[in-house]
């Protein structure tokens, strides 16, 4: 204690006492403070925005822009909502492999866990979208029939009838819909990728993206039959037309041909 | 039938197939028709087959299209679906939509039936295109049998038509937008066009009246027209009989094949059942116009791909590419847009339609003609054939431009540029490159004439040259590839007559004489072999 009582009038000696006191105080309040599941998450989403900018400066920064703010290749994504990471990386549309009239969907390289993180990440940089829940975009207990209306009312102009997909100007295309998952289709909706116009729940309810996904699901999903015959692509008469010349034509031919060719010659003298 | 059987069988009952066939022969006179038509002869070759396909596609049309009219409702009243289609449950949609999805659904075999009627409609244009294509190209629609082309030209253009007001019929979103685009069409029309709209959908767009309208006109008034063309032709066919290709024994004065009874009728017969069965076929494993995923119209709704069936694309097309052109004067717009490509339509179909009569105008031909022409040997003809074919091309690739752009991954815009360019351009470079094929073929078959067939041996003759031994060609082989005419350019002659004086020709002679100069001067055919030549390279030298 000697030496304690000897340095007590170090000019440091303020601080140190300060430091303790702070620890002390900050560590007791630590300890007892109730602990409760808000402050749980609360760390790990903190956590989370860490890893997501820590992804986002490797994967999405030269663009984007340090923080977000956005760059001459790049929009700002302050704002855009953890729905819209969720939809461009969940399906590998970004980080976009190279600059074009669009961005087409490829192998997605992240994990769900790390998308979430980069998610969380853009979301704290400015309120927008959320990403939906199961219970929103399930199609269960959906009404299909109007959806189909809802469906050919706003989407098939460019997606096509069954969402087949269909080209717009200068390269652009609204891709096809044929195995996107409920839950990019809902995120395509709320925030309206690339293209497309974006239908947030002001002018589209949460019930009538369900309806529209169930409908998806009914004609363009994986169980889907297509009750006459091969759907040829579901592109209507262009490539029926294709088929008409290609195997009906062509087959009624070969066999004129083979007809023609199987005849009572008479024997040459 | 001699009276010596007749006589000394006077007891005995004739067996029972006789009795009716001297029943009907008494009063149909079948002896002396049968006599006249059972040995009539047919040319064998499987182009001459083209026409039975269409012929057999139409009546399985007109056959499974009295199934589906026992069930189709052509009426607009709106009705609510309760069906078995799952995802139109409830919505409301017309009655022809509804007794189409109740067709497809719900009726026995009748998805089968609307199936092998479609793609039977399909077909039949695709077939009757090819087999015009087949009359044009080896010139078989020059004297006697002009009438009978226009009638195969007009029985296109009905059947284009009989497909356009069938497809409409079921009222589905997509035939609906068709429809729409019929009718911009028809509004585009300067001074009576929005006339003409009111009057033809009695009222706005689409009103309750056009599936009605458009049904009599797809099962009665067309239809009816068509088979009476289909007869007609098949008369004239019979009457003018059928053209051969040229081969040793083949004349302009006789028909060398088989004769219809027995054998023509087992093959035509059973061609019939070939045909029927791939159709059917086709029609069991590829779906076509699937109006329930299509959707009942509303003229509020579209969708991308929106295009008519095949034979109408090249409408399609034509609207797509053409510039929005509009011209505003005191209050009237005339949407140059629309109306060009309208007037272009016909256009484009009347084009192929006249050659025959440019090039009888031109060859000032009064001859009638019953063997074929290679192609090859007529290469003007060829070459415009094949101009059309590519400029016809050209507006498929205008029509479908947003398939072609997702599908190779271009831009819209850039296959819209290139159709615009393209329809003036392709058609001529098409005709160039053709004739220049076909000039090259005629030179082949010159060599061929006069030097024989490559053998392939290669022979070393003593002095060290490699030499390739040419196989002379057979008689037959010789006749074939020299028999086809050549027609010399026409000549104007003096410009000035015996007295000096000047001579005054007509404008349209000159032109004449011009396109004359075209098809049949220098720089369009190779004068073929004489047999001058042919003597003089075969008997000297032998082979070199």
């Amino acid at each position: 204690m000697k030496k304690l009582s000897a340095r007590r009038r170090h000019p440091l000696a303020a601080v140190v006492v300060l430091i303790l006191a702070l620890a002390a105080t900050g560590g007791l309040y630590a300890a007892f403070a109730p602990a409760d599941k808000a402050q749980a998450e609360e760390t790990s989403q903190s956590l989370a925005i860490e890893e997501g900018k820590k992804l986002y400066s490797v994967g999405c920064a030269s663009c984007h822009g340090t923080g977000g703010q956005g760059t001459t290749d790049g929009p700002s994504l302050v704002g855009v909502g953890s729905a819209a990471v969720d939809f461009q990386v969940g399906t590998g549309r970004m980080p976009a492999q190279q600059p074009g009239a669009q961005v087409p969907k490829k192998k997605n390289i992240y994990t769900q866990a790390q998308i979430d993180q980069l998610a969380a990440y853009i979301a704290s940089l400015g309120a927008g979208p959320v990403t939906p829940t199961d219970k929103q975009y399930s199609p269960e207990g959906a009404d299909i029939a109007k959806g189909g209306e809802l469906f050919r009312t706003n989407c098939a102009q460019c997606h096509n009838f069954t969402g087949e997909g269909g080209a717009l100007t200068k390269g652009k295309f609204a891709p096809s819909l044929e195995g996107v998952s409920p839950k990019h289709i809902y995120e395509a909706m709320q925030t309206g990728p690339q293209n497309m116009p974006s239908f947030p729940d002001t002018t589209m309810p949460e019930k009538q993206k369900k309806d529209i996904i169930a409908y998806l699901d009914a004609v363009n999903g994986e169980k889907t039959e297509s009750p006459g015959g091969l759907k040829l692509g579901g592109l209507g008469p262009v490539s029926e037309g294709l088929f008409a010349w290609i195997f009906g034509l062509g087959a009624l031919i070969a066999v004129a041909v083979w007809v023609a060719a199987r005849t009572a010659k008479a024997k040459k003298s | 039938m001699s009276t010596t059987t007749a006589s000394s069988t006077e007891k005995r009952k004739a067996p029972a197939g006789e009795r009716v066939a001297d029943w009907a022969d008494g009063r149909l006179g079948i002896y002396s028709l049968a006599k006249a038509n059972m040995r009539k002869i047919f040319p064998d070759h499987w182009s001459f087959m083209l026409g039975e396909i269409c012929l057999y596609s139409f009546i399985i049309i007109i056959l499974t299209g009295v199934y589906l009219t026992l069930f189709f409702h052509p009426s607009m009243n709106e009705v609510e679906y309760h069906g078995s289609y799952v995802p139109l449950q409830g919505q409301l949609m017309s009655e022809a939509f509804n007794s189409t999805m109740h067709i497809s659904f719900d009726v026995r075999g009748g998805l089968l039936i609307r199936q092998i009627h479609h793609w039977a409609a399909l077909i039949f244009v695709a077939a009757m295109l090819v087999h015009m294509m087949r009359v044009f190209f080896t010139g078989a629609f020059r004297k006697p049998r002009e009438v009978n082309w226009l009638f195969g030209f007009l029985l296109l253009v009905l059947g284009m038509f009989t497909g356009f007001t069938g497809y409409s019929l079921p009222d589905d979103l997509l035939s609906g937008t068709g429809v729409r685009f019929m009718q911009g069409a028809v509004l585009s029309v300067p001074i009576v066009g929005t006339y003409l709209s009111m009057f033809l959908f009695g009222g706005e767009f689409p009103g309750g009246d056009f599936v009605a309208r458009f049904y009599s006109v797809h099962i009665l008034l067309l239809p009816g027209i068509m088979l009476g063309l289909v007869v007609a032709h098949l008369i004239l066919v019979f009457y003018h009989k059928h053209t051969q290709f040229a081969g040793p024994g083949k004349t302009n004065k006789n028909v060398v094949g088989m004769p219809l009874l027995p054998v023509y009728m087992a093959k035509a017969g059973g061609f019939f059942f070939l045909v029927f069965g791939v159709i059917a076929a086709i029609s069991a494993l590829a779906s076509i116009n699937p109006i329930w995923a299509l959707g009942p119209y509303r003229p509020d709704q579209v969708s991308t791909g929106a295009q008519p069936d095949w034979y109408m694309g090249f409408s399609e097309g034509l609207i797509r590419v053409m510039p929005g052109w509009e011209i505003n004067l005191w209050g009237h717009t005339l949407v140059l847009g629309v109306f060009i490509p309208l007037v272009i339509f016909p256009l484009v179909l009347v084009a192929i339609a006249v050659w025959p009569f440019i090039e009888s105008w031109v060859t000032g031909d009064k001859r009638e003609h019953h063997i074929l022409d290679r192609p090859r040997n007529a290469p003007t003809r060829t070459a415009f054939g094949v101009a059309w074919l590519t400029w016809y091309f050209v507006l498929l690739i205008g029509g479908g431009n947003d398939l072609w752009a997702t599908h190779f991954h271009l831009s819209i815009n850039s296959i819209t540029w290139f159709v615009r360019i393209a329809f003036f351009v392709a058609p001529v470079i098409a005709f160039i490159i053709t004739k220049r094929i076909c000039l090259g073929l005629q030179r082949r078959d010159k060599d061929k004439v006069l030097h024989g067939r490559e053998s392939g041996i290669i022979k070393r003759l003593p002095h060290g040259e490699f030499i390739e031994v040419h196989e002379p060609l057979s008689q037959e082989q010789l006749h074939t590839l020299t028999a086809h005419e050549q027609n010399k350019p026409l000549e104007l002659g003096p410009t000035v007559d015996e007295n000096g004086v000047e001579r005054k020709v007509k404008g349209s002679q000159k032109l004449r004489a011009k396109l004359s100069q075209g098809m049949y001067g220098e720089d369009s055919q190779i004068p073929k072999p004489t047999a001058e030549e042919y003597k003089e390279i075969t008997s000297g030298h032998g082979h070199h």
